[in-house]
Order: C-alpha cells, then sequence, then structure tokens
C-alpha cells in the first residue's frame, strides 16, 4: 500500500473530495435528463430548442443522456473512484478488527471515554475470575492476559460492523454490475449473443401462438426457444369507465405440448402486475388491440368435438365437418369495443336461426342436427412487453445488501470493553473501561448499567 | 362522522399546534409548548382514524385500497409521518421548540390537500399498474423518508436562525434564545437525515422492484425517478460531507435545506412542471 500510496492516480481515486465532486456533478448533470425529454425524435428537438441547440444537444447525446458517454464515463469513474477508496481503507479496517487489544497499556484505560474503578478486597485470581464470570453473563467473552501485577481482561462486540459502509459501497457496485449484465450493450457488443438478455414485445392475438417476439432496439426477430398462445383476454372496467384489469390467459407450449407452471396448472392469468416468467424470460401485460374479426368457438353437444374459428363480420362459413354453418350479420358497440353480435345460424335441414348474443358468451342452439354451443368474442391481441435480464438478480442481490449494509454502518457500532484487575496498596482495584466508534450515547448507558451492576454484586 | 370530517379536524389541530409552537418559541412558556404538544397528538389520532376510516370507506364502495394512491392521499400521509415522527422525536430528544419548525410543515401539507384546485380528493379506482402492493411498501417508505427530511429540513433552518442569532451576540432572552444548543441541533439534524436516508433508499429499491414486476424494467430513467436518485445523491454527499470531511453546523444545515428542496421537487415539481409514469401529478 505504501508504495501505491505515492501514486498520484491512486490517490486521485482514492480520495473522498472526488467523491463529494462525482456525487454533486452526477445529480447537478441527472437534471437535464428530466427537464429536456428524452428518446424523441430528431426533428423534436430542432423544432423545441432551434437547430443550433439541437445540434449541440446531439453531439453531447441529450436526447438518450443517461446512456450518453459520458454520463456513462462519469458512473465508471464513480465505481473507480468507489473501489480504490474502500481497497485504500479496507486494510486500515482489517487492522482495527484484527488488532490484539490485550497489548493495551493498563495506564491507558483510564483515559479512555468511560472508566470506571471500584475497589474490592480479594486477591487477584479470584477478582479475576469473578469478573470474567460476570463479563460473560452479560454477553461479553474477555480474552486475558497478566501484566503489570494485575491481569488485563478484553472483550468486544460488533468488531464485524466496521465493514458496513463497505458492505454498502459493493453493494452498489453489485447493483451497477446487474445493470450492465443486462444492457443489450452488453449481450451485443461483448458477448455477440442477442439472445443472453434482451426486451422486446410482441402483438399476439386470441388463439394464436408465437415462437418469436421483436427487439425493442432493433425491430429484429429474437427466438424464444419455446412457444407461447394466448387463449384469451379481456378488459374489464369500473363502473365510471376507467379500465379496472387487462387480463390475458396465457399457455407456454414445448414441443407442441402445453407446460405445467409450478402450480400445476397450463394457463398463466396474466396481469398488469402478475407476469409470467419462464425459463427466464418474463412476460408483461402491456398493451391490447381490438380487431373487427370474431373468435367463435362452437362445441358439438353430441361428439364434444371443439372448433374455434376467427371469422371476418359478415361473413359465412361452415364448420369443420360441413354440418352447420354460421356467421355474423350485425354488431353493436361504443367505438372500437363491441357489446353484442347479432349471429346467423342454419344447417341443411331447417330454416336458419338469428338471434343476438352478448360479447363473450355462450348460447345454446338446438338444430335438428343436434345441440350446440356457440360462444363469440370480439377478437382481441395482447400486447405483451418480453423481458430477458440475467442482471436483475444482481440488481435485487445488491439492493438487499445496501440495505443491510446501511443498517449496519448507521445503527450497529463496534464496541470495546477492558477490564484491569490488580493489586494497590494491599487492595485489589478493578478498572472497568470502554469505547466504541458510534453511538457513543447509547454505549455510554450500556457501559454505566454493567459497572453498576458490577459495583452492585460487590 | 366519515373522514373527510376528521380529516378536517386533522387540519385545524395542526394549525394549533403549529400556531402554539410558535407561541412557545416567541413567549418560551412552558405550558404553551405543552398545548402544542396536545393539539399535535390530537391531530395524529384523529388523522389515523380518518385514515382507517377512509381505506374502510374505499371498501365499502367497492374499489378498496389502501388510502396511498394519489396526491390528496400522498399528502395527507406525509404530515401524518411528518407529525407521528416529531412527536416520537420530542419524545426522544425532549427539544420541544422544533415543533415550531415542524408542525407548519404538516399543516401545511393538510391545507394544501384539502384546498388546492386540482386535488382530487375523492377515493377512486385504481388502474391496473396500481393494484400492487408494492404499491403501498413504496409509497410508505417514500413518505417515511420524507417526513424525516421535512423535520431535516426544518431543524437546518433552525440552525441558522440561532447561528445568526448567536453571531449577533443576541442575549438569551430573545427569540431565538429558547432554540436548543447548536450543538444539539446539528446532531438531531444528522441523526434525521440518516434516519431519512435508510427509509429513502428502501423507497427507491421497492419502487424498483415494483417497476420489474408492472413493467419489466427496474429502472427507466423516468423523471420521478431521475428525481428520487438526485435526492439520494445530495443526502449521500451530506453524509459523507460530514462522516469524512468533518463538515458541521452550518454546512450541514444548508445541505439539509438543499436536501429538501430536492424532496419536494421529486414530490410537487416533477408532477406539475416534468412528464412521466407517476399518475399522482394527474389526479
Ligand atoms: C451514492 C453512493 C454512496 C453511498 C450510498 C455511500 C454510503 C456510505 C455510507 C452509508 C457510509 C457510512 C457513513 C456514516 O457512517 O455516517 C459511507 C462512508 C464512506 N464512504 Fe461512501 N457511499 C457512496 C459513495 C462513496 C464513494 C464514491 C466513495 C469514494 C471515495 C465513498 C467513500 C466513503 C468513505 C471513505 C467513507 C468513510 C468510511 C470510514 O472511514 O469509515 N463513498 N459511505
Amino acid at each position: 500500500m505504501a508504495q501505491k500510496k505515492k501514486n498520484p492516480v491512486w490517490s486521485f481515486f482514492a480520495s473522498v473530495k472526488l467523491a463529494l465532486f462525482l456525487l454533486f456533478i452526477l445529480a447537478a448533470t441527472s437534471i437535464v435528463g428530466t427537464v429536456v425529454p428524452q428518446n424523441k425524435p430528431t426533428g423534436f428537438y430542432a423544432e423545441q430548442y432551434g437547430q443550433k441547440m439541437a445540434n449541440l444537444m446531439q453531439t453531447l447525446s441529450i436526447q438518450d443522456m443517461y446512456n450518453s458517454w459520458w454520463f456513462l464515463s462519469l458512473l465508471g469513474i464513480f465505481c473507480l473512484n468507489l473501489i480504490v477508496c474502500s481497497l485504500e481503507r479496507i486494510p486500515g479496517v482489517i487492522r482495527i478488527v484484527r488488532k490484539d487489544n490485550l497489548t493495551t497499556q493498563p495506564a491507558r484505560l483510564l483515559k479512555l471515554p468511560f472508566n470506571e474503578t471500584c475497589v474490592v478486597g480479594q486477591s487477584v485470581t479470584d477478582t479475576t475470575e469473578e469478573v470474567v464470570s460476570f463479563l460473560t453473563s452479560k454477553g461479553w467473552k474477555p480474552g486475558r492476559r497478566d501484566k503489570d501485577n494485575g491481569t488485563l481482561l478484553f472483550a468486544q462486540k460488533g468488531a464485524w460492523t466496521r465493514f458496513g459502509v463497505y458492505i454498502v459501497h459493493v453493494s452498489i457496485l453489485i447493483i451497477l454490475l446487474g445493470a450492465v449484465i443486462g444492457s443489450s450493450a452488453f449481450s451485443n457488443k461483448i458477448l455477440h449473443n442477442p439472445d443472453f438478455a434482451f426486451k422486446g414485445s410482441i402483438m399476439l392475438p386470441e388463439s394464436q401462438e408465437t415462437d418469436h417476439i421483436f427487439s425493442f432496439q432493433d425491430g429484429k426477430k429474437i427466438h424464444l426457444g419455446f412457444t407461447v398462445r394466448c387463449n384469451y383476454f379481456s378488459i374489464e372496467y369500473y363502473g365510471n369507465g376507467m379500465p379496472k384489469t387487462f387480463l390475458s390467459k396465457l399457455t407456454v407450449l414445448e414441443n407442441g405440448k402445453p407446460v405445467r407452471f409450478k402450480n400445476g396448472k397450463t394457463v398463466h392469468f396474466l396481469e398488469v402486475n402478475t407476469p409470467l416468467t419462464y425459463k427466464g424470460i418474463t412476460f408483461y401485460q402491456s398493451s391490447y388491440q381490438p380487431y373487427s374479426d370474431f373468435l367463435v368457438t362452437l362445441i358439438n353437444k353430441k361428439t364434444g368435438v371443439k372448433q374455434q374459428k376467427i371469422i371476418p363480420g359478415g361473413k359465412q362459413v361452415s364448420s369443420d365437418d360441413g354440418l352447420v354453418s354460421f356467421g355474423i350479420i350485425n354488431k353493436e358497440g361504443r367505438g372500437e369495443a363491441i357489446s353484442r353480435v347479432k349471429i346467423w345460424f342454419g344447417d341443411a335441414d331447417a330454416d336458419p336461426s338469428t338471434f343476438w348474443l352478448n360479447n363473450d358468451q355462450e348460447a345454446v342452439v338446438k338444430r335438428p342436427s343436434g345441440d350446440y354451443i356457440l360462444h363469440v368474442k370480439q377478437l382481441y391481441a395482447t400486447g405483451l412487453q418480453v423481458t430477458k435480464d440475467p442482471g436483475v438478480l444482481w440488481v435485487y442481490t445488491g439492493c438487499g445488501l445496501m440495505l443491510f449494509g446501511l443498517f449496519v454502518a448507521f445503527f450497529t457500532s463496534h464496541r470495546k470493553l477492558w477490564a484491569h484487575i490488580h493489586e494497590k496498596d494491599g487492595q485489589v482495584n478493578v478498572v472497568l473501561a470502554g469505547s466504541a466508534n458510534k453511538n457513543k450515547v447509547g454505549f455510554e448507558k450500556t457501559f454505566q448499567r454493567l459497572a453498576d451492576s458490577f459495583k452492585e454484586k460487590k | 362522522m366519515d373522514s373527510s370530517q376528521l380529516f378536517g379536524i386533522t387540519t385545524i389541530a395542526y394549525l394549533l399546534s403549529s400556531a402554539f409552537y410558535i407561541g412557545l418559541l416567541v413567549f418560551k412558556g412552558k405550558k404553551i409548548g405543552t398545548v402544542g404538544l396536545i393539539f399535535a397528538i390530537i391531530g395524529v389520532l384523529a388523522q389515523s382514524a380518518a385514515l382507517g376510516l377512509r381505506w374502510n370507506e374505499s371498501y365499502k364502495i367497492g374499489i378498496g385500497h389502501a388510502p396511498l394512491t394519489n396526491m390528496y392521499e400522498s399528502l395527507v400521509f406525509f404530515a401524518w409521518c411528518t407529525t407521528l415522527f416529531y412527536i416520537f422525536m420530542e419524545y426522544k430528544f425532549k427539544a420541544r421548540v422544533i415543533g415550531a419548525f415542524v408542525m407548519p410543515f404538516a399543516f401545511t401539507a393538510m391545507a394544501y390537500a384539502s384546498f388546492a384546485k386540482g386535488i382530487n380528493q375523492q377515493i377512486s379506482p385504481l388502474i391496473p399498474a396500481l393494484q400492487s402492493n408494492w404499491l403501498i411498501a413504496h409509497v410508505m417508505t417514500c413518505f417515511i423518508g420524507y417526513g424525516a427530511f421535512a423535520v431535516a429540513g426544518g431543524l437546518g433552518m433552525m440552525y441558522l436562525l440561532k447561528q445568526s442569532a448567536v453571531n449577533r451576540g443576541l442575549s438569551e432572552k430573545t427569540l431565538t434564545g429558547g432554540l436548543p444548543e447548536l450543538k444539539v441541533i446539528d446532531d438531531l439534524t444528522h441523526k434525521t437525515i440518516v434516519f431519512g436516508f435508510m427509509w429513502l433508499t428502501a423507497g427507491i429499491i421497492t419502487g424498483a422492484v415494483w417497476a420489474n414486476e408492472a413493467w419489466g424494467t427496474y429502472w427507466s430513467w423516468d423523471p420521478k425517478e431521475t428525481w428520487s436518485i438526485i435526492t439520494w445523491f445530495v443526502y449521500a454527499s451530506t453524509l459523507h460531507a460530514r462522516f469524512t470531511r468533518g463538515w458541521r453546523g452550518s454546512r450541514i444545515a444548508w445541505l439539509a435545506i438543499l436536501g429538501f428542496i430536492s424532496v419536494f421537487f421529486t414530490y410537487f415539481g416533477v408532477n406539475f412542471l416534468l412528464s412521466g409514469l407517476h399518475s399522482y401529478g394527474s389526479s
């Protein structure tokens, strides 16, 4: 360490002044991106701020400033600062934690912030045993060494808490590492493997399936390695017309077979706050799209045969077995949302039936050729955001560590306790002394209680 | 009685509490301070009941959710946290006049929530993105932090006031004489910031987890997120300046005030001046 200290680059990065400067600069520059809208088309900036300013912004990548070279460099320097500064100090902390506190000169005990002397009248050895068992009963496990015609005892608590600060610092690095791992730059430019981490989306109409999605970044196809099917999509509304629930029912297929999830089911009810994760890839409910087509499900009650068809309004289609045909001849609704449809349903043997059916409801149709269950619903596509981010685990670990580290750094302390038992003027003296690196007021109380309780026993 | 009447009582109690604490600052009668405290306690009790009632009312109208979901509710919760934190501090550190610098925050928040234009007091249903337990965890942690930072900001102002009085050699009999020792204020400011920093950190983290649950992105540099991290940087530098560079006194007091301005901007400024994901501003 001693050599490194002389290296000016090293000491530059080891300085806390730099840290304060960087925190200030990061805070100040971050403001820019909250005032200037981010990631708008190029024209927007020229329109809003004039051509000259827009050019300057372009140079500084203000339109995407949190990913700009200079902002990322600041973060990089910040990390370096954090690493060097911590490396510089950790050896000192280890020295403090490992320190042999039994080498302390007994005379120094009286100079410690808290000390208390009491005089007892037995032999040094007996008293020592007594003090040891007293301290042990209070949760302090003392070590001992004979010196100055007496014995010095030392016990400490929470020595490790001196590392709390470094737990916080390391947690910041872990979070940023997680962010790097999850970034598209890392998977594209370093791993050359766009499947490692990605964000993308797909519009998936009901009854359809997909084995790929499209990347947000460049619109390229990304293969999932399995297939996802949207069985169903619906929106529920509150009385005042606000949307209450967006629901997609998804099934994952491997080699054409539905996969059972952990809960034993094959259908996942996807809502905004209940994403579906499968093989590290997470699906989020993010948007939807209504169509003017209809999803018709027809079940022959006798044979149990079920078929599903997507049909546009006004077109007549036949069932697969050719026994019946049906179509939608009218519809009602508000805006793009359809509330009910008029069905035409016929077969060879009798006059066709026509009737109204509410959207997403079923009817039993009795025909000479048999009974059918008919379900009609306006076709929707569910908009899924699809993310694979192996960095999230790191980020969450870092967050947990940070909270733990902050707690340790702020609310715990390293407390030391000495007792020197020795003979003075023909009597046995016990000197209790203590110190703490933080929360001195709290430790003073603990120490006083300990000393009082010891004196009481005497 | 319904929750809005109780919130009305709370507002009045906080107003009276502020008035009596300021009275304590001016006239230094111990009893005046006790009355201030009593009003603060009445206010907090009424407000707790009101929060519970409002929660219950939301279930009665069939859209049950914790009262933490829009601008009105968050302002009310902010006032509640600030007052609770202050009462705890008065109990623990016995420094009563601080109320004169804190209770006005609580009162202002309540009054603003009740009377400002464009703040919807109705219990409104939650859009799908807000239907998450993380919402409760996120808002609670953030606002406990904000409450502490409000107190720290008040302490910072108090420090500067007292210091200028000391510098001008004003005697103990003047207005600022009744304030605690500079060293005590400084120490309390630091402790309060530490407490707030812990909660702000937890607030940012719960927010990130929630965003990841709802949208698949734990951090998107939306203006509110960015301002919360700016605030976090400000307090991180305050802690480092104190801990490693030995900053004390007026510098820390200024930073406590600057930090609270940043909190204030995170909370309000972003909603009214900038645009983003957070829906508090619009309702
Ligand atoms: C925003 C990022 C940071 C956070 C959240 C953070 C957190 C902390 C915390 C909680 C403490 C303990 C303070 C106390 O006990 O009052 C601390 C101490 C410290 N931090 Fe940081 N820190 C950050 C960045 C940095 C950076 C970039 C450096 C680089 C030099 C640094 C250097 C130090 C030093 C030297 C100490 C004192 C350690 C000691 O002597 O015990 N910190 N930090």
